[in-house]
């Protein structure tokens, strides 16, 4: 049933095609009832396996004289961002309600992009995983590019690129673990247990993580994140942001680490205080958190704000996977589910609810707008996202960065204290443009034309994603309670390594 | 012995594509001199195409494995395989020039493509010095003339004339090395030459004929540094021609490339493997094959005729194909097979959507896209296929065909490690070659059209030669096996 949520969005976005061109409201309609379909089993897949360990749930033999097989399958983490996938892509599809150019294209690739994902979170079949991770690539370009705006042709070629180089390491790195595992099978299981030698994993582990972690904004590679998701439009912004830089942490951890996990391993020498991988890629990590943050204090565009704190957030993912303890990488995968709502509010208040009516994302020129009169429920929207982002208990971003502070903590103390810093910064870039997009001095009202007000598609979008973020920060339960046996199946013994 | 009437019938499929060609050349010259040009050709191509469905007929039907008069005539199971293909490809060519008006010799056209058909053919069926060298001019002569068969344009004339003089040295140079190996070996056949030369320390004459013949065969692969023909001839010739040189005659070259290299020169080959770097002809096709990547990806990059950043798309596509005759390992053949043939097919569509633009816009620029979308949505999500197959995106045929020739190449050697750099290179520079491609790509669908933009019309016959090209490009990447189990089958009944 799962394997739905791929077929079926591959199924709308051809649907798409074939539809009359011009008819915007059939296209919007057909992506709707696509991504709720989609949601609809991915939540239903969320509710029923509740013990969070590995479901079988198609295998073919798919290319057999290289043993590689079309097999999907899905433990705790899967489930949680299939999930995550399936809300961001329904508010995705009402945040672009107002899409009137080529709207067939551009749910077709919309509903590509949303299906290649789903299919990376379902592989189990690494050939079959990447497949799906690299054609990623190319809806995400022609989204950029055909409905961007600032720079696109840039953004949209740069993201493109280093996408495209991130997936070639990964690329040569699985490539020599089939062949050197003796080119049987590319299943991940059958990968994972195979005994590479330490020497093989020490050069294949950062190789295939950061292949992966270029996609996650992993300083110093981010710098395609913010311009491209300045230059997407609001929905591509929030799928970028939301679940694509997803798949990059899920890579790290589900690829990188799972099959390499003596490449976290020491050394045996130490460059700079550094001495293993495991503190090269937290340290990259922190300074991410601290970079992207110190960043985004100073951005004078709107958007890039949100797009640099991307940067900052997506770094306590990776710090969170290098912990090597559990609290902390389950933390970095409440994390990723955290984000991925709130970069999609965040967005969508930015890119849909003010850009599409001001025409402008310059902070010093929304100021005088007196926005938080003229469209209410986006500033209330923006306080409670940034809220969230920030840490405030209650929301999803609290539970995540206490977890992963705590698993630091116990792995790097001289890195939390970084960490925390962080944090305090956070509130202060998200108070700043909050103060000043929302609450500046307001300006002369005569002169301006009223703005349209929120549309239903927007309030209910924005309503979803809230009310999700405070589910499961009232109630992290809900996706512990799977995540944790996923963490202790026998597939991440190289990473537990006896316990954590 | 074998008597006449065997030998004749072992080269059944190869004497009715020979029929069919002299045919349609009186068919055409008596019956229908006076018909007008459309008629001409679909009733030639129509002939040429029943003839060559029937000599695939004919090869699907013999089961015989011979090697006649020392690998003069080769008949097994993978030369059946490639012939088919070969014909194939040929008969895609033939339809998209149903619609070209670059010429009124329509009789004479069709001979040559049949008859360089016919060269391809042999030469895939020989393991022979003697008979590869002849097949080898049997093909390249009708190309030489076909490249300048659009007498109209001067450029296509001089393509042709640097086409014929590049390609009558490196024939010398190929002849030259063939003699040496023969006065050395005292045979033309490889494997009874394998068997003369073989071991690390290498006779210097045999060194100078193994640099021959990588030359000779360099030229007729578009690799570095012998490349200097394609991007001209790409981009001069009529559109037929240019598909059929960039496909059917890879295909057959890259076979006997292959075949040469592995079998004759089997037991000098030398390793490229880092760090091990053994002399042999290997490192030498290493040296190339990295060469034709680098050269051939980053001047893509400026290129604004689409025909010529095809051409050097393709001198890049020949160093991935190298890898595999560096490998030289059944798995590698394989996987060079599935590769060339996949290209081809791309190669031959995105050709035919040039064709239909030339006509269009009067130039292949790739300025010349623009908005292409909107003027022609058909052929647009052809040629998104095309190239981006080209590129190698999955679930595309380039995708997978990338991925099995880099498996092979790894491998190959013990430890397989020690192609890594070659691989890794290979893969870093299709990062940079997705560049051009997507450019091309971001032409076609996000500018709008300069100036005319009334749809662009092609004809039904090459818009369904086009669309099922497409669909291949798309069925053999979501299931290779369709193609992978056949070239395997074939590879391994050859070894047992």
């Amino acid at each position: 049933m799962l394997a739905w949520t791929i077929y079926i969005s591959f199924l709308g976005a051809l649907l798409q095609l074939l539809l009359p061109k011009g008819n915007n409201t059939l296209a919007r309609a057909l992506a709707l009832v696509t991504a709720l379909a989609g949601l609809a089993i991915a939540a239903t897949a969320f509710l029923t396996h509740r013990t969070g360990e590995l479901i079988t749930v198609t295998n073919y033999a798919w290319i057999p004289s290289l043993g590689i097989n079309f097999h999907l399958a899905a433990d705790g983490i899967s489930l949680c961002l299939i999930l995550l996938t399936g809300i961001v892509a329904l508010t995705g599809v009402l945040f672009s309600w107002n899409i009137d150019r080529r709207t067939n294209e551009f749910f077709a690739f919309y509903l590509l992009l949303i299906g290649c994902v789903y299919g990376v979170f379902l592989s189990y079949d690494l050939f079959l995983l990447f497949v799906f991770y690299e054609i990623v690539i190319i809806p995400k370009y022609f989204l950029i590019t055909l409905w961007g705006s600032t720079r696109k042709d840039y953004g949209a070629m740069k993201l493109a690129l280093y996408s495209f180089i991130g997936s070639a390491m990964v690329l040569v790195g699985l490539i020599a673990a089939y062949v050197v595992a003796g080119g049987k099978s590319m299943a991940l299981n059958d990968l994972a247990n195979y005994a590479f030698s330490v020497h093989f994993q020490m050069w294949e582990f950062p190789l295939v993580f950061v292949g992966f972690a270029i996609l996650a904004g992993l300083w110093p590679f981010h710098t395609w994140a913010p311009t491209g998701h300045v230059a997407a439009p609001t929905a591509a912004s929030m799928l970028l942001a939301g679940v694509v830089m997803k798949l990059g942490a899920y890579g790290c951890l589900r690829v990188a680490m799972t099959l390499f996990p003596h490449g976290l391993d020491p050394w045996g020498f130490s460059l700079l205080g550094l001495s293993s991988w495991r503190d090269v890629f937290a340290l990259l990590a922190v300074i991410g958190i601290v970079y992207g943050a110190l960043v985004a204090m100073v951005q004078k565009d709107f958007k890039f704000v949100i797009g640099y704190s991307s940067v900052s957030h997506m770094g306590f993912i990776l710090l969170g996977l290098m912990t090597l303890n559990q609290i902390g990488i389950s933390g970095a995968i409440i994390q990723m589910f955290s984000h991925g709502i709130l970069a999609g509010l965040l967005f969508a208040v930015v890119g849909r609810m003010v850009y599409d009516r001001t025409h402008t994302r310059e902070l010093v020129l929304l100021g005088p707008m007196n926005l938080n009169k003229a469209i209410p429920f986006a500033a209330l929207t923006f306080v409670v996202a940034g809220m969230a982002g920030m840490g405030l208990p209650g929301f999803s971003g609290f539970v995540a960065e206490l977890m992963i502070l705590i698993g630091s903590w116990r792995a790097f103390p001289i890195f939390a204290i970084f960490v925390g810093t962080g944090i305090v910064i956070g509130v202060v870039y998200v108070w700043r443009a909050m103060q000043k997009a929302f609450f500046a001095e307001p300006g002369d009202a005569s002169t301006q034309e009223p703005l349209p007000p929120i549309t239903i598609p927007e309030r209910l979008g924005a309503i979803i994603l809230i009310c999700t973020s405070v589910a499961i920060g009232l109630y992290p339960q809900m996706l512990l309670k799977i995540i944790t046996p996923a963490l202790n199946s026998p597939l991440f013994d190289g990473v537990r390594k006896g316990g954590w | 012995m074998t008597s006449y009437s065997h030998l004749l019938q072992l080269a059944m499929p190869e004497v009715i594509v020979v029929i069919t060609a002299i045919f349609a050349l009186t068919a055409d010259l008596v019956l229908l001199r006076t018909s007008s040009l459309r008629t001409r050709l679909s009733a030639a191509v129509s002939l040429a195409t029943i003839g060559c469905v029937a000599a695939i007929l004919s090869i699907a039907h013999s089961t015989d494995s011979v090697n006649l008069f020392d690998g003069m005539l080769v008949a097994n199971p993978l030369t059946h395989l490639v012939q088919i293909a070969l014909l194939v490809l040929t008969i895609f060519v033939l339809l998209l020039a149903v619609d070209s008006e670059f010429t009124e010799n329509v009789g004479e056209f069709v001979l040559l493509i049949l008859l360089a058909t016919v060269g391809m053919m042999f030469l895939v069926a020989s393991q022979n010095l003697l008979t590869s060298f002849i097949s080898l001019e049997l093909l390249s002569l009708p190309l030489y003339i076909l490249t300048g068969f659009d007498k109209r344009n001067a450029r296509s004339s001089e393509a042709s004339l640097k086409y014929f003089l590049f390609g009558g040295m490196s024939a010398a140079f190929l002849l030259f090395g063939f003699s040496l190996l023969y006065g050395f070996a005292n045979s033309t056949n490889f494997v009874e030459i394998a068997t003369a030369i073989h071991g690390p320390s290498l006779n210097p004459l045999v060194i100078l004929a193994i640099v021959m013949t990588v030359i000779g065969l360099g030229f007729k692969v578009a690799a570095v540094p012998f490349h200097f023909w394609a991007p001209d001839v790409y981009q001069a010739a009529p559109v037929p021609v240019a598909a059929f040189i960039a496909s059917g005659s890879k295909v057959a070259s890259f076979f006997v490339f292959f075949q040469i290299f592995s079998i004759a020169f089997g037991g000098s080959a030398g390793s490229a493997a880092w760090m091990h770097l053994i002399h042999g002809w290997v490192p030498v096709v290493a040296g190339v094959a990295a060469l034709s990547m680098l050269l051939g990806n980053t001047v893509a990059i400026t290129q604004t005729s689409l025909r010529r950043l095809l051409a050097y798309s393709a001198i890049a596509h020949a160093g991935y194909m190298l890898i595999a005759a560096v490998a030289h390992t059944p798995d590698a053949l394989a996987a060079l097979l599935y590769y060339v043939i996949t290209y081809s097919l791309g190669t031959i569509g995105a050709f035919g959507i040039i064709g239909v633009v030339e006509k269009a816009t009067g130039s292949d620029k790739i300025a010349d896209l623009s908005g292409l979308s909107k003027r022609s949505p058909i052929l647009s999500a052809c040629l998104f296929v095309f190239v981006l197959s080209l590129a190698g995106i999955p679930p595309l045929a380039g995708f997978f065909g990338k991925f099995y020739l880099f498996v092979a190449a790894l491998a190959a050697t013990p430890g397989s490690s020690g192609l890594l750099w070659l691989v890794a290179f290979a893969i870093a520079m299709s990062a940079v070659s997705l560049f051009y491609y997507l450019r091309i790509l971001k032409r076609v669908y996000a500018d709008s059209p300069e100036g005319n933009s009334t749809p662009v019309q092609a004809s039904p016959l090459t818009r369904a030669a086009i669309v099922v090209l497409a669909a291949l490009v798309i069925l053999f990447g979501c299931a290779p096996n369709l193609l992978l189990q056949p070239i395997l089958n074939a590879i391994h009944a050859l070894a047992a």
